[in-house]
């Protein structure tokens, strides 16, 4: 809120109140951290599509035959690709945050590495469940 | 927010000496709960709509309502409602500062979590039993 009030110190020598994003040099871990974060926010609006499923097959064929019809869309199998790789990128943050919760890994380099395995493992996974997905059928 | 009403009195000294709720570490505990139980679930979820890829209807049916199956479902759905509920709660927390928009927005995420919750519970006790 700098600017509007009567603060004595001018606006140039004011130090950040509350510093975010804007305020840090970009780095893996950033980017990690957000990822996390908007991974969740993207599996709780997920949950829809699970419970759409489930309601389906527990209602009726036809009822079924819709859902199977959207998600073998192309569209549908995005949104299902994009499922897959959300969980796996949550699931490797959360372990992530497990290590920290522990009190390792927290220096450099290690959560540089920590960062990397996150994104890669988070990608690599999901291309071998979408290889065993695509076999089995 | 603080100091609103014009008082020179910091929020820490409002609520200083008017005891805890001793509810502090309760969220981040029950998301390290929930975390450390979803790592094993959520494969297992995985596992399970693996094999479903290409089924038909009845084959879809028999599998969801096989008791292992079901079990996960009713073990993996409520953890992750509740856990991705205490998330919403926090992303809320952090972005919503208005206290009327941040008290609606906090029951939206509570009804939208008991809702997808109970359904989809719905759902895989109706595939068990009828």
């Amino acid at each position: 809120m700098a600017g509007t009030d009567q603060s004595p110190i001018a606006n140039e020598q004011r130090r950040p109140l509350s510093p975010h994003l804007q305020v840090y040099a970009f780095a893996l871990t950033t980017a990690m951290s957000i990822a996390h974060r908007i991974t969740g926010a993207g599996l709780y609006l997920g949950t829809l599509l699970l419970a759409w499923w489930l309601i389906a097959a527990a209602t009726s064929a036809s009822a079924f035959a819709d859902v199977s019809w959207f998600m073998e869309s192309i569209v549908g199998r995005l949104i299902l690709l994009g499922f897959t790789w959300a969980l796996f990128q949550h699931m490797l943050g959360g372990i992530r945050h497990f290590i920290w919760d522990s009190g390792y890994w927290m220096d450099h380099p290690q959560r540089e590495y920590l960062a990397k395995g996150t994104l890669i493992g988070g990608f690599v996974l999901t291309i071998l469940v979408w290889i065993a997905a695509y076999t089995i059928r | 927010m603080a100091n609103s009403s014009g008082s020179i009195r910091t929020p820490a000294a409002k609520v200083r000496h008017l005891g805890s709720a001793r509810s502090g570490t309760q969220h981040a505990w029950r998301m390290r709960v929930t975390s450390f139980a979803l790592l094993p679930l959520s494969i297992a979820f995985i596992w399970i709509v693996l094999g479903l890829v290409g089924k038909d209807y009845a084959a879809v049916r028999e599998a969801l309502g096989s008791p292992v199956a079901a079990i996960v479902m009713l073990l993996f759905v409520p953890t992750s409602i509740y856990h991705m509920m205490l998330g919403m709660q926090t992303i809320i927390e952090d972005y919503v500062h208005g206290e009327h928009m941040k008290t609606w927005a906090l029951m939206a995420n509570m009804f939208f979590c008991a809702v997808v919750g109970l359904a989809s519970v719905y759902a895989v006790l109706r595939l068990s039993f009828i």
